[in-house]
């Protein structure tokens, strides 16, 4: 019983599903399902799985099929699917019977935020923790119904069988047919023996596929509810500095006189327009005259590092063993280097759009939210009505990867909506889009490393500068209630990487240190963008370990694999250099010719799974044009579940990870950000496009992790390694932009 | 407001829209298609692609006026464009290079599908047997987030084969 989005329409209310949830701690003895608690922070796993109703996760229905009620969305990356084939291998299901209810507020489980490629790692297990207690309540049950001892069950497709007594059977649908089961998850149901698993670890297609290439998917985008005005936010175009907000002088209502059915929205300094139908919004918003107040606060995109550099910073020390000071100055090859990166955008390919109806008391949005449950709690504040009054449900965007502006237009839907008394659709245009994104922050480093004679890393210090995220208050409610924005809001969740800075080697003395940037003393808003920090510190990191391989006349392969002692690192990075059939040398080595072509390898990760990338590029030394010709990425990320998506997510990784490291970077001068298209943010384009070459490491033994950001970093760090062996010219700064490799190249 | 008489997907809309209202919103809203959709307005990125006589346009920067008595298809009416093309008797119920998107498992997102299959068909209908420069080429006006452009281009070499396996066999 699907729709077209893959979804059940079948919104069953079970009563207590997503309420009514009682906190219960796993003990360790005697329990069976492996929910993560301990390793897996709080934000990320919603409400408690243990003690929660089983009947708030799973319903069987009388015709045999189930509908499941997981708290995670489908983004484009398989998640919906993977899922599925969690649920149903767990419950012995096949996969055309088992649906998911689209995330609402009102009924389906709270599983925390999206975010930190965690749905595999982190929900499914609690998803799997719920259909193994459904699975053995439902054998018992056929056991009483078949008058048979529990061992002689089998289970296919969801019918149950007596082993040697053919003809007895019953379905779950004819055991439990929409009825309740009145059961807690308990944590202590067997789990099914991964050596018996048939779905999960498939190729098992995508089941949002077909309908999205048929053109009958709903996007957000596509949502109309009746009587629907059509609202666009008016702001500067391009942000000023985190915390300025954006203030007017005068505003010309009259302005837009001539649109007919229009009218201007405002509250506090926020400003909107509505309009009955969509083109006279787009009218609207573009002609109303405003006169903004634009201070010049921020450093313009050419001074930013130095800003950052001489700010006053919180410093943290991340990891500090052994003594690297000592280690670094005594060295027989040492090297030191500064890295810069800019703020990159999210850039969903679809801006962000949001419908909300807002009544006097109740409210339903609809957006294309990460974090169901924060979202919602942002926007009863917005809307000063309680949370429990705010409905909120998900409908897929284009792919956001990270806090894209979605909680943005769901926020300024919900105001147009709550002045208007109808409900409103709000688009975001592609300057709204890029100009007010929470941009991924921008980041200096100052790497030092040292190698002894045998080419055995001894030192490493690793120095980062980037600013807080914005977690909690988006620009709507900043202007609309004048909210404040909280001082270096989270300043623990963009420090130095330590999982990503050196940790794949073995080196006796590391020490990094975070330098926290005062985020609100003129810098631009930053959150979450795919593998935050990652790419960064990578492109920083790996080419410092790079150089040391280069000093001791090394090939980067082999001194990496002499300074690796984890088997999974070393699995990786022998995979990648297997498949890319990878040639011992010494990388740099100055070649002639215009057109000259290098290979580089690199490592990486986010916070958990192993990555490792290869790229062959060509640069042509008379433009300084990069072209990457090839990227080949490899991945562990534990028990695979389907492994079709995870080369898909490595595939993209790379591609996207090239767009990165040559193209992408928010520009901005001292009043506002002036990168507010696909001209001014360009990304990779068709005809740039690699072969990728993605290579998945199934680890059946090991829990499931990440496989959305882990091996973006490699990828992009490999192509920067790539450059030094083709020109034996370091990159310090991305994107390698040909502007910047030419001079690059002339200072030699 | 001015009334326009429209082909779209072979069958005439009537509508009535202010004289400047770009394409794109008279088939999204008025004629509530999801193939075409806004992704920049600025005809940059193709998310808003659809066929008028044949050929590619950028919906979302061409006003309706200039389709009067045109005829567009959107991603919704591609399969019957093919058959007609092809003179098949009966209309499939997809075109073959969207069949070749479902083979490859070619999308992620999917957003930009609605450009990157409008734009292949059209490819297609011009270039039978496309080389993968030709199509890296054609295509280059056509943005992916996600990452996908290596499998569009699978999915288009697929579905050229699959188009002349065909016509041999008529």
């Amino acid at each position: 019983m699907t729709d077209h989005n893959g979804f059940s329409r079948r919104e069953l209310l079970v009563a207590g599903a997503g309420a009514m949830l009682v906190a219960f701690q796993l003990r360790s003895s005697g329990a069976q399902a492996q929910i993560p608690t301990g390793s897996i922070p709080a934000y990320l796993l919603g409400a408690p799985t243990l003690g929660s109703d089983v009947d708030s996760w799973i319903v069987v229905h009388a015709d045999n099929t189930v509908t499941v009620y997981f708290g995670r969305g489908e983004f484009g990356q398989g998640t919906l699917t993977g899922m599925l084939q969690v649920a149903a291998e767990e419950l012995d299901l096949d996969l055309g019977q088992i649906s998911a209810v689209p995330l609402d507020t009102a009924i389906t489980r709270n599983q925390g935020m999206q975010v930190s490629s965690s749905s595999i790692e982190g929900a499914a297990p609690s998803l799997r923790a719920a259909a193994a207690e459904a699975r053995q309540a439902l054998l018992k049950m056929a056991a009483t119904r078949l008058d048979a001892s529990e061992g002689d069950l089998r289970v296919s497709a969801g019918l149950v069988s007596v082993t040697g007594r053919p003809g007895r059977s019953v379905t779950y649908g004819e055991l439990l047919g929409d009825k309740r089961f009145n059961l807690k998850v308990t944590g202590t149901a067997p789990l099914k023996p991964v050596a018996a698993y048939k779905l999960v670890g498939a190729r098992v297609p995508r089941v949002d596929i077909p309908a999205k290439i048929k053109g009958s998917y709903e996007y957000v985008q596509h949502v109309r509810l009746p009587g629907m005005l059509h609202g666009r936010v008016v702001r500067p175009a391009g942000q000023g500095a985190l915390g300025a907000g954006a203030k007017f002088k005068t505003i010309d209502e009259t302005s837009i006189a001539q649109i007919e059915g229009a009218r201007v929205v405002r509250k506090g300094d926020f400003l909107g327009v509505v309009a009955a139908d969509e083109w006279s919004a787009v009218k609207a918003a573009v002609q109303l005259k405003v006169d903004w107040d634009m201070p010049r606060t921020l450093s313009g995109t050419d001074r930013l590092h130095d800003r950052m550099k001489a700010s006053k910073t919180i410093d943290k020390t991340v990891i500090d063993v052994g003594d690297a000071g000592a280690a670094l100055s005594s060295a027989a090859h040492t090297v030191s280097a500064s890295f810069k990166s800019p703020y990159e955008a999210h850039a969903p390919f679809a801006p962000n759009c949001a419908v909300a109806d807002v009544r006097a008391d109740s409210a339903e949005i609809i957006c294309a939210t990460q974090n169901l449950f924060p979202t919602r709690a942002a926007l009863a504040r917005v809307l000063k009505m309680p949370v429990e009054q705010v409905r909120v449900r998900y409908v897929e965007s284009s792919g956001t990867f990270g806090h894209s502006c979605y909680d943005d237009a769901a926020q300024a839907a919900a105001i147009l909506s709550q002045a208007a008394g109808k409900p409103v659709r709000v688009q975001f245009t592609r300057g709204d889009e890029l100009g007010w994104d929470h941009y991924g922050p921008a980041h200096l480093a100052e790497v030092r490393a040292a190698a002894d004679a045998n080419g055995k890393i001894v030192g490493y210090e690793y120095h980062g500068w980037q600013h807080g995220w914005n977690f909690v208050v988006e620009a709507t409610e900043e202007l609309a209630l004048n909210a404040k924005i909280p001082p270096l809001a989270l300043p623990d969740a963009a420090h130095v990487n330590k999982s990503n800075a050196g940790a794949m080697y073995d080196i006796p003395n590391r020490r990094l240190i975070s330098h926290a940037v005062p985020g609100l003393e003129g810098y631009l808003k930053g959150s979450y963008l795919r593998s935050p920090l990652d790419l960064s510190i990578s492109f920083a990191s790996e080419q410092v370990i790079d150089e040391l391989a280069f000093r001791a006349k090394q090939d980067p392969v082999e001194f990496r694999k002499r300074n690796i002692s984890d088997p999974r690192w070393m699995g990786v990075l022998d995979a990648v250099a297997k498949a890319s059939n990878w040639r011992a040398h010494v990388a740099g080595d100055r070649k002639s010719g215009d057109i000259v072509t290098g290979t580089g390898v690199a490592l990486g990760t986010h916070f958990v799974s192993y990555g490792a990338a290869v790229a062959e590029i060509e640069v042509n030394r008379k433009t300084g044009e990069i072209r990457v010709l090839h990227v080949y990425g490899a991945l562990d990320a534990g028990l695979i579940v389907n492994p079709a998506s995870v080369e898909h997510q490595i595939e993209g990784q790379l591609i996207q990870a090239t767009s990165r490291i040559l193209h992408e970077e928010v520009r901005f001068n001292e009043t506002n950000v002036t990168s507010l298209d696909w001209s001014s943010y360009p990304i990779l384009r068709f005809d740039e496009a690699p072969v990728v070459t993605p290579i998945v490491i199934s680890h059946p033994d090991k829990p499931s992790t990440g496989a959305g950001e882990e091996v973006l970093a490699a990828g992009g760090a490999a192509i920067a390694n790539a450059f030094f062996d083709a020109t034996g010219i370091r990159m310090h700064e991305r994107p390698m932009t040909p502007e910047r490799v030419f001079a690059a190249l002339k200072a030699g | 407001m001015a009334r326009f008489v429209i082909s779209v997907n072979d069958r005439p809309a009537v509508v009535e829209v202010a004289e400047d209202t770009p394409l794109l919103y008279v088939l999204a809203n008025a004629l509530n298609l999801k193939g075409p959709r806004f992704g920049c307005g600025l005809a940059q990125c193709g998310s808003c692609s659809v066929l008028v006589n044949g050929a590619e346009v950028k919906a979302c920067v061409t006003p309706v006026s200039a389709v009067r008595d045109q005829a567009v298809t959107t991603l919704e009416g591609l399969p019957a464009f093919y058959a007609r093309q092809k003179k098949l008797a009966e209309v499939p119920e997809l075109h073959p290079l969207q069949k070749a998107f479902i083979d490859e498992q070619a999308p992620q997102c999917g957003f930009c599908y609605n450009g990157m299959i409008v734009k292949g068909a059209e490819l297609l209908s011009r270039i039978p047997d496309p080389t993968e420069a030709q199509i890296r080429n054609e295509m280059k006006g056509h943005l992916c987030r996600c990452g996908t452009y290596p499998r569009v281009t699978k999915a288009i070499q697929r579905a050229a084969r699959a188009m002349r396996a065909s016509a041999s066999e008529r």
